[in-house]
């Protein structure tokens, strides 16, 4: 049993990454516009570097 | 895609000038209608961002709207012609008008606690599965606290929004459907705590903490679908740019409407609405007032007469000194009116709301009996609490919180998809109900422009020059004798010296005569009944007679909803002539002509206490009193702001067609919520003795929420497929 010891605090920090991920997503603006993300990627324009 | 073609990179340079010389950029919003893929997207964004001085475009397609970062002095008419030459209509947006959807904080807060007691509900669950399945002594009592540790913070954090409900319900010492939530998690939390403490075997972390989630998704699903809606209806009023021209000292400027003053002179082009009411300095013209009485014709007016907010300036340039301007025009005014009939919605209740009046009452009281009962029995308050949390926590309102938003969600997604933008919370309930349609006339059953009758009896020639003369003016009548000589494929003639005569017609020299096209008084001839205009060459006059358009859709939406049993009517403010002629044309039985907007609002009013369950479908001003005091209400998307304000829904296209659908879909939906709560009560059935008996384990409450929710959930997503 002494394996518990490992196994939860990493479920707990896997599902505390798992919601900060989540509230990152929300923080930056990526649930305002699913069906134009949905499009996006079908799109022939890539950027060579990420936006300034 | 070629490299070098990035638009972006070759207006840096000038993107990069402009913001050094001014370092405050503008945002700017259009409206999109047209656009649906990937290749509209970036077509859109080329285009925008090769206009100078634009620093950044971004198109979302979910909303159908581009926003740009621009420097000051681009003007949104820029980008506007920008896109249409790339083969797109775009609309300027009011920035103040959407402000409130820019930043979506609600939803946004809403999203957020969500997710935290999703995310905590999983790890919960994961450890309460370990006890279900044989965890015992100190593991059990690690797994618990540990649970209880995860489920403390996460249900204080996300059921904020209940607790707050439930607490201004108790303070106005109501009963809502959030005072047994809040007390069911309370009260398991509470209970689960102390079981855990003395290393007892049940605990309710798991299912606190999945009621909050469940019924944190019917919030959101209910809010989103809200939120789509109130955005779409702040685009339409925001598509109206309230601005107007003042003339001061002889200097014309433009300023917005909400700066103009009793006393200001104000100038009102051609096609032009009145900002304020007023009285006419100079010029004439005629101007159309159908929103405002539903007269399908328009009025003369000149020098001295009086004008009213609302009226549309047809045919020459205007000048009028305001008299009154914003709260106290007659267009705001017919706002009192409203108010007075807006009691009678509010009185409706939801079907939500009355399952919650029986069900709030009848979850204490059970609870409260199996906690008596039990501790009579066993005289133990642990044995006791622990059975009448089971009782609050199995029969909390899961499934009940999930039956109408869920079912409201797909419905109006169904209805948006058709045209019909759902803006009342009971709007769709309400529909369902309704025996008798009553629609206005003019701008609803008809489109408010007029079309020729027939050009028969009327020489070649003499229609040759009647479109000559009717392409020089942008009068109604003009437009319908233009069009329909087009149609019949005769070719103008080539008349000169075409000048239109302000409220009058336009006359031209042909063949050395003065040739003539207006109205009757100008030509001398005697006045028709009907909308006619009339034509004067050779020294004879013909007159054309017009009738107002019907609207697409108007002749069957008016059959289906007869077929469907429905009674239907018309009450509109114009002519008797032209009302009877629409009436017998859509074979309506029922119709009342020449009607003040106070007396529309008395026939509904009369008609509901009659017992009657009337749905109004309006656009005018006229209409906005009845609108408000029917059961429920639609208005075209052309429609005067005031009524898209008043009505339950609007008709986005301009088919109306999709009313009779939106009956039969509100009538589903509303069998649809009955299932649900059907279903809910059906779970309860089953799992309540359970509980009252002290047989229920947190695993039987876990299933009996989860099963209820998700068959809730599906019984409703049934609606988006026909």
């Amino acid at each position: 049993m002494t394996i518990l010891t490992y196994l939860i605090p990493i479920s707990l920090l896997l599902g505390g990454l798992g919601l900060w991920g989540f509230i990152y997503t929300i923080r930056s603006d990526q649930y305002d516009d699913p069906d134009g993300n949905a499009q996006r990627i079908l799109g022939g324009q890539y950027d060579d570097k990420p936006k300034d | 895609m070629a490299i070098s073609a990035c638009p972006a990179c070759e207006a840096a340079p000038v993107a990069a000038a402009a913001a050094a010389a001014v370092p405050k950029d503008t945002r700017l919003s259009l409206s999109l209608p047209g656009i649906h893929c990937a290749a509209c997207i970036s077509t859109v964004e080329e285009a925008l961002r090769s206009v100078p001085g634009v620093q950044e475009a971004r198109v979302n397609l979910t909303l159908k709207r581009a926003n740009v970062d621009a420097a000051p002095h681009v003007r949104p008419d820029a980008l506007i012609a920008r896109l249409s030459a790339a083969g797109y209509e775009a609309h300027e947006l009011d920035a103040g008008s959407l402000a409130a959807t820019e930043t979506d904080r609600a939803g946004r807060d809403l999203l957020m606690r969500l997710a935290v007691a999703g995310f905590a509900s999983m790890n919960v669950m994961l450890l309460s599965v370990a006890v279900w399945s044989g965890a015992a002594e100190a593991t059990r009592d690690l797994f618990h606290w540990i649970s209880a540790v995860i489920a403390l913070p996460a249900i204080l954090f996300s059921g904020q929004p209940f607790f707050a409900n439930a607490f201004a319900a108790l303070r106005a010492r109501r009963l809502n459907m959030d005072v047994p939530i809040v007390l069911a998690i309370v009260l398991a939390l509470a209970t689960s705590l102390w079981e855990t403490a003395l290393s007892g075997h049940h605990a309710y972390f798991d299912a606190a903490l999945t009621l909050v989630f469940f019924l944190l998704t019917g919030r959101y699903l209910d809010y989103r679908t809200r939120a789509v809606a109130r955005s779409a209806a702040e685009e339409l009023a925001a598509l109206e740019v309230p601005r107007a021209i003042r003339v001061k000292e002889g200097i014309e400027a433009e300023v917005a409407v909400s700066e103009l003053r009793p006393g200001d002179t104000v100038l009102v082009r051609p096609g032009g609405r009145m900002p304020v009411d007023g009285v006419i300095v100079s010029g004439q013209s005629e101007l159309d007032r159908s929103l405002l009485t539903g007269e399908t014709l328009p009025v003369f007016g000149q020098t001295g007469d009086k004008v009213s907010a609302g009226e549309v300036n047809l045919t020459g340039p205007l000048t009028i000194r305001a008299t009154a301007v914003g709260e106290d025009t007659s267009l705001h005014q017919m706002a009192d009116l409203v108010a007075i009939a807006e009691s009678g919605r509010s009185r409706y209740t939801s079907l939500a709301d009355r399952a919650a009046k029986l069900y709030a009452p009848g979850v204490h009281i059970l609870s409260a009996l199996a906690f008596v009962g039990w501790y009579l029995y066993t005289f133990d308050i642990r044995t006791a609490l622990n059975i009448a949390a089971a009782v609050l926590i199995i029969t909390c309102p899961c499934a009940l919180g999930l039956a109408v938003p869920a079912v409201t969600t797909a419905a109006s997604g169904r209805l948006f998809r058709m045209g019909l933008l759902v803006k009342h919370a009971t709007a769709l309930e309400r529909l369902a109900e309704v025996d008798t349609v009553v629609f206005d006339k003019t701008g609803t059953l008809t489109m408010g422009q007029p079309e020729v009758q027939s050009l028969d009896g009327i020489p070649q020639d003499a229609l040759r020059v009647a479109r000559a003369l009717a392409e020089a003016s942008a009068h109604p009548l003009s437009k319908a004798v233009r069009s329909a000589v087009h149609s019949a494929g005769i070719p103008p003639a080539a008349v000169q010296n075409i000048e239109e005569v302000p409220g009058y017609g336009v006359q031209g020299r042909w063949r050395g005569q003065t040739v003539r096209l207006g109205r009757s008084a100008w030509l001398g001839v005697a006045e028709c009944a009907a909308s006619a205009v009339h034509l004067q060459l050779d020294g004879a006059t013909y007159t054309i007679l017009c009738k107002d358009a019907l609207r697409q859709g108007a002749a069957e939406v008016v059959a289906a909803l007869q077929n469907a049993g429905k009674e239907v009517q018309l009450l509109s403010g114009d002519t008797e002539g032209a009302v009877r002629m629409t009436a017998e044309q859509l074979g309506i039985a029922y119709w009342q002509a020449g009607m003040l907007p106070a007396e529309k609002a008395q026939v509904i009013t009369a008609r509901t206490s009659g017992g009657a369950k009337v749905l109004m479908v309006g656009d005018g001003l006229n209409d906005t009193a009845a609108l408000s005091s029917a059961h429920v209400s639609i208005s075209p998307a052309s429609a005067l702001d005031a009524a898209r304000v008043a009505s339950d829904i609007v008709l986005l296209g301009n088919d109306l067609g999709p009313i009779a659908d939106a009956l039969t879909v509100a009538q589903k939906a509303t069998r649809r919520i009955r299932e649900n709560f059907r279903i809910a009560t059906l779970y309860n059935v089953i799992a309540v003795p359970l509980a009252v008996a002290g047989l229920a384990t947190p695993l039987i409450a876990a299933l009996a929420m989860s099963t209820s929710s998700i068959t809730v959930s599906l019984n409703a997503l049934r609606l988006r497929v026909k």
